[in-house]
């Protein structure tokens, strides 16, 4: 089975790269890049309570999520999901950590249903209404091809539309020495098994083995290294340059997975 | 969708090591929960399920690196059966390349970084040298692990969606085989005991202080247990024994409601549920036995309780083997559809343990003694925290 799907719609946040209409033209080489924290904004589509709740994993989980939806002109609650994440709430892991090694291990209950890896799926079938399957995975490095290998499987066997995200939330110390990521950092996509009006490019993908293209950007490559969510960027960057390209993202080793990019416009 | 075979599957749990022992517990009507002495826990009024030895398991020296308490329980679960025999065996028929990983947990080797926070440097805070964070925290530790033990070079992925994580790796393994990607897939789930689930649900008080009693009128919450679960997945042949089981359908669905609470009515759950029997072919009166969720928390049970009456009425036997093993959460479903095969494949219904009363307020034929019968075809359902729900139908091959 040839696996392939339509893009409708990209979400981007990370670092210096603040959604993707603004993150296009850095990527395709036309601005510089300027590297600043990122400022995540808060989920004003969950209700009060639970946004006061929620860490900056679902945070950014659901920013890109959204964009990505908007952005393809969607209806959320008729896509399927697929989160994938390698390290997901740092500081949701660090606080229980640091609770249970103290005297007093009582967990705050939130904070306990916040650690478990499915919370940015939990809370986006909140804010979204969905209540189609939400498959959440970690391939640790391999995190963005694994999720994208997947949503791809469902594109094709269950011919359903399927909203990608990926995303990152840094540990902080002690965690954050033993697995450093330099900022959180999301990548969605949304994908369609038919070409529609808002398609932005076809994408077929196989598993090879090649060496992982990396960004010609000293900035952007470092943080494609050092996030496992930003391994996708070298299929922004095609996506962002127009052309039809095949780019080789990190998988698993011996294997990568190639991502073959046809724009549709 | 295409139905698969369980070429071979394997559990351990608080029921004993391996198939032999687990069915003898079963066959006993007997629950493996005892008081919780774990770890450096003295305070909590809870009962566990702990998986027997699991510290003896010592890994082969060239997986050193892998060292923690759920990559031991995955290592003495392969042990068993001839499991790792039978995975060696898919190998050579089909190669490395086409053999997938698809494993489930939900907290993996969490308890390897909760102790090493014990151990942080009173002056600058860092954590131990050696602390190994890929290869026992991560969530994907598990899945790599069991790759390198059979130095498979196909695809691998570890799905956390809570307790229905190692039910949920069967849909994905079964894409994976429709996909054509792979040939064979060593699908299940591996969860292991550990301070961040035992005090977590204490603090959501959800953990009840005697052996955990599922659809029982007086249940009070849950007994987390640990286990391993394994089953080899491949394409069936056109010529099997009667003996063999297949999994036919796989229904996936959220409850988008709350995170921590089901939606009342089980929507979600039902919604999975009929996803499972269309998938499969099957409709509700093909069913001759489920496995449910069954955590024993007040709100879980009641609410799944009306997804299941909603669909298959009270003339389906039902009960939750968590009486037995314990909530196992991220290794629920692997271990659940485990049962669930042992019941097809001989003959028996296994009666819920622990449950004294029945709840009168829910209106399904819940079992609390072994039933002989003979089921063809069974629904095993697994619905995580979160709200994210997955059932899976199992049948006898003839």
């Amino acid at each position: 089975m040839n696996l392939t799907a339509y893009l409708d719609g990209v979400g981007l946040l990370g670092p210096g790269l603040d959604n993707w209409i603004a993150a296009q033209p850095i990527l395709a080489g036309a601005a510089d890049y300027a590297p600043r924290p990122i400022v995540v904004p808060p989920p004003m589509a969950l209700p009060p309570a639970e946004r006061r709740r929620v860490g900056l994993g679902v945070k950014i989980a659901l920013a890109v999520a959204q964009e990505a939806v908007a952005a393809a002109q969607l209806d959320a609650r008729q896509l399927a999901t697929v989160f994938s994440s390698s390290s997901a709430d740092g500081d949701t892991c660090d606080a229980i950590c640091r609770t249970l090694a103290s005297e007093d291990r009582h967990l705050s209950p939130t904070r306990f249903h916040n650690s478990v890896h499915n919370a940015p799926a939990g809370y986006w079938g909140i804010a979204s209404g969905a209540m189609t399957p939400a498959t959440v995975l970690c391939a640790y490095d391999g995190s963005f091809a694994a999720g994208l290998l997947e949503a791809l499987a469902q594109v094709n066997v269950d011919a359903t539309g399927v909203l990608l995200v990926t995303y990152e939330a840094p540990y902080p110390e002690p965690l954050h020495t033993k697995r450093p990521h330099p900022s959180a950092f999301g990548l969605a996509l949304a994908l369609l098994p038919r070409q529609g009006p808002h398609s932005l490019a076809r994408l077929r993908v196989e598993l090879v083995e090649a060496p992982v293209d990396q960004l010609k950007n000293p900035d952007l490559e470092a943080l494609r290294r050092q996030i496992p969510s930003a391994r996708g960027l070298p299929l922004l960057q095609a996506l962002a340059s127009g052309r039809a390209e095949r780019v080789i993202l990190e998988y698993l080793e011996p294997l990568s997975l190639a991502v073959t990019i046809e724009p549709c416009r | 969708m295409t139905p698969l075979h369980l070429s071979h599957f394997t559990a351990s749990s608080c029921l004993g090591h391996g198939l032999e022992a687990t069915l003898a517990a079963l066959r006993q009507h007997h629950s493996g929960l005892a008081a919780c002495h774990f770890e450096t826990v003295r305070n909590l009024d809870a009962h566990i399920g702990e998986v027997a030895k699991v510290d003896d398991a010592s890994l082969p020296a060239s997986l050193a690196e892998y060292d923690c308490r759920n990559n031991r329980l995955a290592f003495l679960g392969l042990q068993q059966d001839g499991f790792s025999v039978a995975v060696e065996a898919a190998v050579a028929r089909h190669g490395r390349r086409r053999v997938g990983v698809f494993l489930g947990t939900s907290t993996a080797g969490i308890l390897q970084a909760e102790q090493a926070y014990r151990r942080r440097d009173p002056a600058s805070g860092a954590l131990p040298d050696d602390f190994i964070y890929r290869t026992t925290h991560n969530s994907y530790s598990l899945a790599d692990f069991v790759r390198h033990v059979f130095r498979l070079e196909g695809p691998a992925v570890v799905i956390s969606t809570a307790c229905s994580s190692s039910a949920k790796v069967f849909a994905a393994a079964a894409r994976m085989l429709a996909a054509g990607l792979i040939d064979a897939a060593l699908v299940g789930g591996v969860d292991s005991l550990c301070l961040t689930t035992l005090y977590g649900f204490n603090s959501l008080e959800l953990l009840s202080p005697e052996p955990c009693r599922p659809f029982d009128a007086e249940r009070n919450g849950l007994s987390i247990g640990e286990a391993a679960a394994f089953i080899l997945l491949e394409r069936a042949a056109d010529s099997l024994n009667a003996n063999d089981v297949l999994l036919l359908g796989t229904g996936e669905s959220s409850d988008a409601h709350h995170m921590s609470s089901p939606h009342p009515d089980g929507l979600g759950a039902r919604m999975a549920m009929a996803a499972a029997l269309q998938a499969a072919g099957l409709q509700a009166t093909d069913i001759d036995y489920i496995n449910l969720h069954g955590t024993a928390t007040p709100s879980n049970d009641a609410a799944e309780g009306r997804a299941v009456a909603a669909l298959f009425g009270d003339r389906v036997p039902c009960s939750s083997t968590k009486g037995a093993t314990g909530h196992t959460l991220g290794a629920a479903g692997g271990l659940e559809a485990v049962i669930s095969a042992l019941a097809l494949r001989h003959g028996f219904l296994p009666g819920g343990v622990n449950t004294r009363q029945v709840d009168p307020g829910i209106p399904i034929q819940y079992l609390t003694a072994n039933r002989e019968s003979a089921p063809r075809r069974v629904l095993s359902n697994s619905f995580g925290f979160g709200g994210t729900n997955c059932s899976l139908v199992l049948g006898r091959a003839g």
